[in-house]
């Protein structure tokens, strides 16, 4: 297990004041300025080599992300890191304690990643839901303007920094990094084509690194600990600490910091009280949000919970956020409900993810009371192949996963329904 | 927005001079020229001011404060679901149903409001009291199931826990937002597993085991 003095979120549960003095009690703007002027390429390099890798969902490196910012800031096109604390991936509320109980590590992760890509302004675009977490957000930049940690002397060192909170209005999309930059200049959030990247074209046009609030937060760790110490944590390639959000049929739901890699059933036993009726309860997890295929228990015995571990397993550790279901569960209603989510989320610009969550949500719809055919699972399939990889955004893609997952693990049960209701077509097929 | 004040009639709106200068801060937080970004923000405000939903005339004097074509703000007020385009109840229940609360008992969230208030998601009650609203997931999946009532959420409810907020706002009180079910946040109910040797989780455990003596 993870050693306390290893763990970067130490007031994540709210136990203590979110606040300025608390903060710098637990660490937190500890001679910044010395950290500062280590300079850009420095800075790029130590969070590069940590091997620390975006904690939204993909999963890129970090520091490279950072690295194709330009060198030179040039005249009228000033550099801009976008925050994006747009939390909205059923399953997953990280991001809401970091703001609310660490809102500091937050501020001071943009000030030092700003300093690493030439930025001298960060906008933190906080879902509209989230009202009093931007509070808190809001009343630590204010305290923060107040020390002289942002502002035009920016912990001292010389240059400008500002922070802005802004807040979305209720739109799942505008998490994707373009979305989020579109409705940031006062547009629907609708993802724009790449290239250009936002490194080179972002918000206003100048260039914009969106980076998630987690991974912004562990910058200062990193940069202060130094990268070995990260490295020294986790497993290879997939390093550091990680906030996991376990939901669900579990004991005792939580959040919790533990090490890259833990094994998922440690996590789930040591921290979230065990399944429901215990571990031979389990029917499936979905590992890493609403988006990412789930894992039948089989798999969940002995998976360990990082990037590459559950890409292996044809799943994803996406935003961390485990969503446990116990033997009690309707699983093909489960996957239809997130198959209405996307539905509801799809901003409407591809024909493909536009036209297909609405197709696919119906079908499952049908799946799931047994109406239909065997050879409707196969068009289901071949659909959700269709819709992946053709939209400009990852929406429909994560619309496809979790049916394709279904699929894969539980065909013997979407089938059963539909014999089930063939047998007895005036009865509703039972869960 | 205030529960005393009735919705204006559709045909005028304009920002009190009190959030004429909150305007004029949050435009402030952007480059010049670039006002449009405060579109977001700015119809927040005008819907807070007009009772909590969007009139026409709101969403017009909007476009004219940001110098926006009208059809850009119309545009964006009808993508984003926190923008109400037509009245809510004073007090708007927004029941998440999405996975993690669903599999912790969203439905007997929804049936305690049809319950203690005969009205099903999409409905307002006849005295422009409440509305209530299936939403999508608010984020807040450990403390499942859960609603938003107004900027606050409620955690870790149950079918009772439900029915005692919503009586208690029929009475013309504010119930305590969080978790109901005696959590402090995220931590897990039983109590923590991390983070016990900081000075901040130890005093916490020492007064509860103060509180339980």
């Amino acid at each position: 297990m993870l050693r306390d003095q290893d763990r970067v979120f130490t007031n994540l549960y709210g136990f203590d004041s979110p606040y300025l003095e608390a903060a710098r009690a637990r660490g937190d703007w500890d001679n910044t300025k010395d950290i500062i002027v280590r300079g850009r390429e420095t800075l790029t390099k130590d969070v590069r080599e940590a091997g620390l890798r975006g904690r939204g969902g993909a999963g890129f490196n970090t520091g490279m992300k950072w690295s194709f910012m330009p060198k030179e800031v040039s005249p009228g096109r000033p550099h801009y890191l976008v925050v994006n604390a747009d939390e909205g991936e059923p399953g997953t509320c990280k991001d809401r304690e970091i703001m609310r109980h660490e809102p500091h590590k937050l501020l001071e992760g943009c000030v030092l990643a700003g300093s690493a890509m030439g930025a001298q302004a960060a906008y933190i675009y906080v879902r509209g839901e989230f009202y009093r977490e931007a509070e808190v957000l809001q009343r630590a930049i204010d305290e923060a303007y107040g020390a002289g940690l942002l502002g035009p002397n920016a912990c001292g060192a010389g240059a400008r920094f500002d922070v802005y909170v802004h807040r979305g209005a209720g739109a799942y999309i505008c998490g994707e990094e373009t979305a989020l930059i579109e409705s940031l200049e006062g547009k629907k959030g609708q993802p724009r084509l790449k290239p250009p990247f936002p490194a080179n074209v972002g918000l206003y046009g100048c260039p914009t690194t969106v980076n998630n609030v987690e991974t912004i937060s562990v910058v200062p760790a990193i940069l202060r600990r130094g990268s070995g110490w990260f490295l020294g944590l986790g497993r290879p390639r997939n390093t550091g600490t990680k906030l996991f959000n376990i939901s669900g049929h579990v004991n005792q739901p939580c959040t919790v910091e533990e090490e890259m890699g833990v094994p998922l059933k440690e996590l789930i036993e040591r921290h979230a009280g065990g399944v429901r009726g215990g571990w031979n309860n389990l029917l499936a997890v979905i590992p890493g949000g609403s988006s990412v295929p789930l894992l039948p228990k089989a798999v969940c015995d002995s998976v360990h919970m990082d990037f590459d571990s559950l890409a292996a397993v044809k799943s994803g550790l996406g935003t961390a956020a485990v969503i446990v279901m116990d033997k009690s569960t309707d699983v093909v209603r489960a996957i239809a409900r997130l198959s209405r989510f996307y539905k509801h989320e799809s901003c409407g610009q591809c024909t493909p993810c536009r036209e297909g969550t609405g197709w696919m949500w119906r079908v499952m719809e049908r799946l799931a009371d047994g109406r239909g055919s065997i050879e409707e699972i196969d068009v289901l399939e071949q659909v959700t192949r269709q819709v992946e990889g053709h939209t400009i955004c990852a929406l429909g893609d994560a619309a496809a996963w979790p049916i394709q997952g279904l699929i894969r693990h539980f065909r013997p049960e979407i089938e059963r329904r539909i014999a089930e209701r063939k047998a007895s077509p005036n009865q509703r097929s039972a869960a | 927005m205030s529960a005393a004040t009735p919705a204006p009639a559709d045909g005028t709106f304009c920002f009190t001079p009190e959030n004429e200068g909150t305007a004029r801060a949050i435009i402030a937080k952007y480059p010049p020229r670039r006002q449009a970004s405060a579109v977001l923000p700015l119809l927040d405000l005008a819907q807070r001011q007009n009772g909590g939903w969007l009139s026409q005339a709101a969403l017009d004097y909007v476009a004219q404060y940001l110098q926006m074509p009208p059809i850009r703000v119309y545009e964006v007020a009808t993508f984003y679901t926190m923008f109400n385009l037509k009245p809510v109840g004073r007090h708007h229940i927004q029941v998440c149903t999405n996975l993690p609360c669903w599999l912790r008992g969203s439905d007997a969230i929804v049936a305690a409001c049809r319950k203690h208030l005969g009205i099903g998601p999409g409905e307002t009650t006849a005295d422009g009291a409440f509305t209530v609203s299936e939403v999508e997931c608010a984020g807040a999946c450990v403390n499942a199931p859960m609603v938003q009532i107004g900027d606050d959420y409620y955690e870790d409810l149950t079918a009772d826990s439900m029915g005692s907020i919503l009586e208690t706002l029929k009475a013309g009180g504010t119930p305590k937002p969080g978790s109901q079910s005696g959590r402090h946040s995220c931590e897990p109910a039983g109590g923590v597993t991390s983070l016990t040797s900081t000075p901040a989780v130890q005093r916490f455990l020492e007064k509860k085991a103060e509180g339980n003596r």
